[in-house]
């Protein structure tokens, strides 16, 4: 152990930005909704509305948790934030351990240390030290603020410390995860999978009231169960720091039985003679790519089943707030709350695609400026090819996102409500966002071609282009600057009429984007 | 003799900085040509240029008959190229490589493939990830010497390599000089190149300032003579190109200009030599001399 403290003071001098917007954003958030609660729904028959409307709706339990009571603000803001605290809370977690355990040890940074007078239980001591302190100060931040709004004292505490607890027990996990392999992404990735479970399993048991015991096995549905503000039980508390505790125990276990920057499973051999699809270009970018490629996929159609399946009892819950009708409206159309709620998500997938487009087109400037672009460039392929490989991705992947999402949103919608007619229709209204999402991937396929050292502008342009269509409506941009983005001009399917023209221009713009930049990728200088 | 490179006034600026200054380069057909000069010199610019990578300003430059620029893809089926720094994917065995950038260059020969694979002691099962800095030249080098074709193009290849794998590299530079192929060889190393290079180019800041083979660059250099007399030395310090004279008793240490070494070896003659010790210039003392003399 001896060297901890000196980690400890490390640990928090490198974190000491990115850690206070974790505790201010976790912990200011839920005090906020208190007076947004009792503006929305100032009247007992408003709160019951809402009880009825969206506390009783399974669907919407799956996104946000069961719903004890929300006639009271206390048991609102537990509804509200519970579940959601307690995942980024879990997330801070997994990333502050694994970046002061695994991450140090993956660059060879810890061995530096190593060889100075530090104990063997040292690094991971004192990334779990200010990985816990982080989520206690949350959990506390987070019950002074709601106490300080008016709510009760102990269910303020309970719910704060309940997130904490959370927190705590994927702090457990991460130290786990550091533990079993070589590389700081596999010991995030394998930590963030457990979290992912963690959520789907409580989203089966908070939606299926036969099955509601099933949640008691997820972590991140302790703080509810506890029911802050209804019955104060602080048993899954008490659960939450014995699991810590216990996970905790097994990672110092696991710590001498394996060799510093060594894993437990041990790094795996690759083949020793290529695969015969790694003859091209296209073949190596199919390797690059594919990983990010399915993790998207595989994202986009579990969140797209979510939206689908919880799209028939979005009406339940909108009927019960008249502004949150009119948001909903100017998001959508003036159609079918149920039809602009799916057109609204579809929008939302192709904002989010358009990243993944951005993301993979943008792979060709990663490869040129860790020089593994020279080597396949001073072989006979032609920088076209090189540089298509990977364009490619960013037009074709973005369509194989774009088509699962809208197939699995629609199955989802379709199941829920028994009626398959309308999945051709989602699907037709999620793929129809795909012209826009080129012109995205072809903004960023054009500045590597021109100004290579600016690709990062194509954040901004996605960026730019998500801030006016989410929000432009709302705050009532005028319709030249609405125009901007790609994503104004695509119609909004099911509900409004479908029309092809903007679709064709938007690729004709796409087109001459991806063209020039391959042309103007030929034209200059490499590296 | 055709040439398989051949390079005149060659310019390439970068914003303000002026990496290649009219710099030229003559590579024989079939010879190993050795390229020096110190870091930030041009090297490896001059290599991305033939490469077809970065776009010259201004000069000439002719790779294997054709233009490097115009026809990359074509004249890449006939080259292999080994960076100075290779950075290989991550997630791709070093074997996995090797036959990539083999096909895409046209082919490899396997049993050459597998002949290195062993002399350089290399596992082609392990991820790029985690390879050494050697082991990752390794696999580049590998990827290039089992490769048909005319022309390697080797920019400091042998960097991370220990004294044994240098002397596998060496043997199979030999291998390629005698299989007819050419080879253009950027290098830190001079001992390598003075093994392995039949001439010798030398560029400082982007211009050549020496070429040539090793001995006609010797003619450029100095000897240093160390010789028992039987008498006191006379008249050495006087003979034109003869410096830094340290006389001892009968004892004489001298460095003489090569062309100036008849004159010298006359004079010591005159005294009666005991014994005599000579060291031939080697390739590092021109080199630093040519430095120094930059500095002064």
């Amino acid at each position: 152990m001896t060297g901890t403290w000196q980690l400890v003071r490390l640990a928090l001098r490198r974190d000491r930005i990115i850690l206070p917007i974790w505790i201010v954003l976790l912990g200011l958030t839920p005090a906020s909704t208190v007076a947004a609660y009792e503006q929305l729904y100032p009247d007992a028959a408003s709160r019951m509305a809402l009880s009825v409307g969206a506390g009783a709706n399974p669907s919407i339990a799956v996104i946000y948790g069961p719903a004890y009571d929300l006639t009271t603000a206390g048991g609102f803001t537990a509804w509200r934030y519970g579940l959601f605290l307690a995942l980024f809370a879990a997330l801070m977690s997994i990333f502050t351990v694994t970046r002061h355990t695994r991450a140090e040890e993956d660059s060879g940074r810890l061995e530096l240390i190593g060889s100075a007078v530090v104990g063997r239980y040292a690094a991971l001591t004192a990334a779990v030290s200010v990985a816990s302190a982080a989520n206690i100060v949350i959990g506390v931040a987070a019950a002074a603020g709601l106490a300080a709004a008016g709510l009760p004292v102990a269910g303020s505490f309970l719910l704060g410390l309940g997130v904490a607890g959370a927190g705590l027990v994927f702090t457990a996990i991460s130290a786990v995860t550091a533990q079993l392999t070589e590389y700081a992404r596999s010991a995030n990735g394998i930590a963030c999978a457990v979290l992912g479970g963690a959520f789907l399993i409580r989203a089966v048991g908070d939606s299926t009231a036969s099955l509601s015991w099933v949640s008691w096995l997820s972590p991140l549905a302790w703080p509810q169960r506890a029911k802050p503000f209804v019955d104060n039980n602080w048993l899954p508390l008490g659960l939450a720091v014995l699991a810590a505790g216990l996970v905790l125990t097994v990672a110092y276990q696991l710590v001498p039985r394996r060799d510093l920057g060594a894993g437990l499973f041990p790094a795996r051999l690759g083949p020793a003679i290529a695969g015969k699809s790694l003859s091209s270009p296209l073949g190596l970018a199919w390797r690059l790519q594919r990983g990010a490629l399915i993790g998207w996929t595989i994202g986009a159609v579990i969140v797209a089943a979510v939206f689908g399946s919880i799209a028939n009892g979005i009406s339940d819950l909108v009927g019960s707030s008249e502004q949150v009708r009119q948001i909903m409206e100017r998001m959508g159309g003036a159609q079918s709350i149920v039809d602009s709620f799916i057109a609204a998500i579809a929008q939302m997938f192709g904002i989010v695609t358009a990243m993944y487009a951005v993301q993979a087109a943008l792979r060709a400037r990663s490869e040129e400026t860790a020089v593994r672009a020279e080597p396949l460039l001073a072989t006979s392929t032609s920088r076209a090819a090189w540089v298509g490989s990977h364009l490619a991705f960013a037009v074709l992947g973005s369509a194989v996102v774009l088509g699962f999402a809208g197939l699995a949103m629609g199955l989802a919608h379709g199941l829920r409500i028994g009626d398959l007619s309308q999945v051709g229709g989602i699907f037709a209204g999620s793929v129809a966002q795909l012209p826009a999402v080129w012109v995205a991937g072809g903004v960023a396929a054009l500045l590597f071609g021109l100004l290579p050292q600016l690709t990062t502008i194509a954040w901004g342009a996605v960026s730019v282009f998500a801030l006016i269509t989410l929000f432009g409506p709302a705050v009532q941009l005028s319709q030249p600057v609405l125009d901007i983005s790609p994503f104004t001009h695509v119609p909004k399917v099911p509900g409004s009429e479908f029309t092809a023209t903007p679709l064709l221009w938007l690729a004709g713009i796409a087109i001459v984007l991806f063209g020039a930049g391959v042309t103007a990728f030929r034209r200059r200088d490499v590296g | 003799m055709t040439t398989a490179i051949s390079v005149s006034g060659l310019v390439k600026t970068f914003g303000r900085t002026r990496a290649l200054d009219g710099l030229d380069l003559t590579v024989r057909t079939g010879e190993v040509h050795g390229f020096l000069g110190p870091n930030g010199s041009g090297k490896s610019t001059t290599i991305r240029v033939l490469l077809g990578l970065l776009r010259s300003d201004s000069g000439r430059a002719t790779l294997l008959g054709g233009d490097p620029w115009k026809d990359a893809t074509e004249l890449h089926r006939r080259l292999a190229y080994v960076p100075g720094d290779v950075s290989l994917w991550p997630n791709l065995s070093g074997g996995e490589v090797i036959d990539l950038l083999g096909r895409l260059r046209g082919g490899l020969d396997q049993r050459r493939r597998a002949d290195l694979l062993e002399r350089f002691d290399l596992d082609p099962r392990k991820k790029g990830r985690a390879y050494s800095k050697g082991n990752r030249q390794k696999v580049a080098l590998v990827a290039a010497l089992s490769s048909d074709v005319e022309l390697l193009v080797l920019d400091e290849p042998t960097s991370g390599l220990d004294p044994l794998m240098e002397a596998v590299f060496q043997e199979c530079v030999e291998e390629e000089r005698d299989r007819g192929r050419t080879v253009l060889l950027s290098s830190h190393i001079l001992a390598e190149v003075e093994t392995l290079c039949d001439r010798v180019s030398i560029i400082r800041a982007g211009r050549t300032v020496e070429t040539g083979t090793l001995s006609e660059l010797r003619h450029l250099t100095r000897t240093t003579i160390t010789a028992e007399l039987a008498t006191p030395p006379n008249g050495i310090a006087a003979l034109a190109g003869v410096h830094d004279v340290k006389v001892n008793g009968n004892h004489v240490s001298f460095d003489v200009d090569t062309k100036e070494l008849d004159a010298a070896l006359k004079a010591l003659t005159q005294s009666g030599v005991r014994s005599l010790t000579s060291q031939p210039p080697t390739l590092e003392e021109l080199f630093l001399r040519h430095y120094q003399e930059e500095v002064a």
